[in-house]
């Protein structure tokens, strides 16, 4: 039975008024404050509708920056995605009193996802076991089986220089923070350092009598760092090493473990930092190589290190633009500038992953009990990494899952999962909103870290991908694994 | 043959003759010859014996002396690394040596269009229908024989429902029904436990097909998801075939071979 005409036409028109009559002045109390807990500005009286982008140009404002740069918001840890009123209805906070706005910048450029292989370099002979790109950006540098080191040339994406030199597996390369050296590492323990320019090898440091697993040199921030001359390797010798690259000597050598050293980080506060397969992590004083401290927290071998500065000291002076800095000051002036920025003021964390299912975070130079243990991993943590900004921490595992943590607390933010096979590495973008993974199953996987979702799958590889990066502009990844092709991947 | 020891007794007892050493070194040295004169004559049965332990001998002797001479050859040094490189990371970790991720279902697909696959074991015995089947009596005295049990391991899936009791021709015993096999990569010489998904074929014909009978040489689809094999075009691979290598029911399981 429907209904006269007229009578639905009223019906209609009181429901259009019932609309119009709903309050569109509500407005909460705010108070911005940083992240480190100042409050920035008074309390404001702002509506309910109101959206980020709008909080964005009234904080620019308030702090009066020149540039409007973006920034993210939290109400109490929870980031504020839509309309402020309907954030409050769902997380049901009252409107009574004033409410805390946390806010965090954000990179200023944003990252594009890679989304296509632009090139499949073959060149190598066996397996590519690693690839580092320059703290610069422009060159890239390949360490494999058949015991050659190669360095790429981006623009045309074909092989540039073979390095030939080594006699056994090059396991490890590693860049110095102002580009003048490329050091690679091999199986029977030697260490060879080459011209990148060239590809000329300039001279080689031997000393370990085992394989080399890693090196790191020291950063550019440090007083008398710059030009590059100092660099620390970990060896299954249960040493490590701290060599001259100008003189290739051995400076010092530090051998306090007992089972093979995995990992290496020369940190940015005089401290060494090596984890060993004898589950215990020391700190070396880098310029007398006297043991500082020593972290137990595992139970069992500890496979990774991770930085919470770790790309400022990666990329040294250079940033996101691969500008090289005019002389050796301005060169030091800026890699103070950006080590700053990254850990602004507060100590350096280091995060460890282990074969023990567990992550320990720590603050090395305060104390040497962890701050976090992260659990959740139901196999083995192969590596662990920093987001640039410090505000993540990712770790990769046997179990096919990536897992997200806060990097501050240690608290544990979301699991992601895709790969079908054990994820091997993984490599943040230069904005810390993206980062790849590279698993056994032959794929790899851009996911968002905000959304905390799978943004691209990248397959393609014939076998397993042994080793990811990414650029520190943010232009491309690159890959390479067992079936001998390095690919690059852009946007 | 001496039968006791006598001989013992009497050198003991008496000594050795006093060119006992010198005697006994030149039988042992006419020994060789009386060997090469044996191995000449001997005829028939006797002489391929000979020949053959003969043969064995020599084998393991020369091997026992390139032995020894490994100790004075030269080598060439060894250019180049090992192969199957590994990263840093994966060294002293037991990894299981993975086959190269092939581009296998492309390849399956082609089998399955020609209808034919390369399968480890192409001949079967053939079964005859009173060895598969048992004849059941049924009806009111027990005359009507059209009733058969099958005797072999049967697979019947998830959504399995009978035929009414009354109409059904062919029972299938729960006791031989089976949901899991017992599947070898053949190139990995690992095995794991994986679910069947379904029977594909038995050679002995299409009703046992049909019927889901699991038999030596039968190809079963398996479901692979647990091997993490991913194709060339980033899709996960979750069934793959295997054929079986053994009699499932004199051996309570299923053991099969997986077809890459």
């Amino acid at each position: 039975m429907t209904e006269p005409p007229q009578k639905m036409a009223r019906r209609e028109q009181a429901g259009k008024a019932k609309e119009e009559e709903a309050p569109t002045d509500a407005s909460i109390i705010i108070q911005f404050q940083s992240a480190t807990g100042e409050t920035t500005g008074p309390q404001l009286d702002i509506p309910h509708t109101v959206t980020p982008q709008q909080l964005e140009t009234l904080l620019n404002g308030l702090l009066a920056n020149e540039d409007k740069l973006p920034y993210s918001f939290y109400i109490e840890e929870e980031e504020l995605l839509g309309e402020l009123g309907a954030h409050l209805a769902a997380g049901g906070l009252s409107v009574e009193k004033a409410l805390t706005i946390t806010y965090q910048p954000q990179a200023v450029f944003r990252v594009r996802p890679v989304a296509r292989c632009t090139a499949s370099m073959p060149g190598h002979s066996e397996s590519v076991l690693t690839v580092q790109f320059s703290p610069c950006g422009t060159m890239l540098a390949s360490g494999a089986g058949d015991t050659t080191v190669r360095l790429w040339d981006l623009n045309t994406q074909l092989p540039k220089t073979e390095c030939k030199g080594h006699k056994n597996w090059v396991l490890v390369v590693a860049w110095s923070p102002d580009a003048k050296y490329l050091a690679s590492g091999d199986m029977n323990g030697s260490i060879l350092l080459w011209e990148p320019a060239s590809g000329k090898q300039l001279g080689a440091c031997s000393g370990h009598s085992k394989w080399i697993t890693s090196l790191s040199w020291q950063p550019a921030h440090r007083p008398g760092a710059l030009p590059s001359s100092r660099f620390a390797s970990g060896s299954k010798d249960n040493t490590v090493k701290v060599w001259d690259a100008a003189t290739r000597r051995c400076v010092l050598s530090m051998s306090n473990h007992s089972a093979l050293v995995t990992a290496v980080l020369w940190g940015g506060e005089g401290l060494i930092y090596s984890a060993s397969r004898d589950c215990s992590i020391s700190a070396w004083d880098e310029a007398d190589g006297k043991l500082v401290r020593v972290f137990k927290g595992h139970g069992h071998w500890v496979n990774t290190l991770a930085l919470s500065s770790g790309f400022a000291l990666r990329t040294g002076a250079f940033d996101h633009t691969g500008k090289a800095p005019a002389d050796i000051e301005a060169a030091r002036a800026k890699a103070v500038e950006r080590y700053a920025e990254a850990t602004q003021g507060k100590p350096e964390r280091l995060v460890s992953g282990s074969d023990d299912f567990t992550l320990c975070l720590y603050e090395p130079s305060v104390g040497k009990t962890p701050i976090a243990r992260m659990t959740g991993h139901v196999q083995l943590i192969n590596q662990v990494v920093f987001s640039p900004d410090g505000r993540f921490i990712l770790s990769a595992s046997f179990d096919k899952s990536v897992k997200l943590w806060d990097g501050a607390r240690g608290t544990f933010l979301a699991t992601l999962r895709g790969h079908v096979g054990p994820v091997y590495q993984v490599a943040w973008s230069a904005d810390s909103r993206l980062f790849a993974s590279g698993s056994k199953d032959s794929t790899i996987k851009v996911w968002d870290a905000r959304t905390r979702k799978l943004k691209v799958d990248l397959p393609g590889h014939a076998d397993e991908v042994f080793t990811v990066d990414w650029s520190p502009d943010g232009g491309s990844v690159a890959s390479g694994g067992k079936d001998r092709v390095l690919k690059l991947w852009r946007h | 043959m001496p039968q006791n020891e006598h001989i013992e007794l009497a050198q003991k007892r008496y000594g050795k003759r006093l060119d006992h050493d010198e005697r006994k070194r030149k039988k042992q040295a006419r020994e060789v010859h009386k060997r090469s004169a044996y191995a000449q004559k001997a005829l028939g049965l006797k002489g391929k014996m000979f020949a053959k332990k003969r043969h064995q001998e020599k084998a393991t002797m020369k091997k026992t002396i390139a032995m020894h001479e490994e100790r004075d050859n030269k080598h060439k040094a060894q250019d180049g690394a090992p192969q199957n490189a590994v990263p840093a990371y994966l060294l002293e970790r037991e990894q299981v040596d993975r086959a190269k991720v092939l581009s296998n279902t492309i390849k399956q697909k082609r089998k399955e269009k020609a209808g034919k696959w390369e399968v480890p074991l192409p001949q079967v015995r053939p079964i005859t229908e009173d060895e598969m089947f048992k004849v059941m009596k049924s009806g009111k005295r027990m005359k009507k024989s059209w009733k058969r049990m099958i005797t072999k391991v049967t697979f019947v899936g998830q959504g399995f429902t009978r035929k009414p009791p009354k109409y059904e021709r062919f029972i299938r015993p729960t006791g031989l029904r089976m949901t899991k096999a017992h599947v070898t990569h053949p190139e990995l010489k690992a095995t794991f436990c994986l679910d069947i998904i379904g029977v594909k074929k038995n050679p002995n014909g299409q009703m046992y097909s049909q019927l889901g009978v699991v038999t030596k040489g039968t190809i079963l689809e398996v479901n692979v998801s647990e091997l993490g094999l991913v194709t060339p075009g980033g899709k996960v691979v979750w069934g793959k075939y295997a054929q079986v290598t053994n009699n499932p029911e004199n051996d309570g399981c299923i053991n099969a071979v997986l077809l890459v």
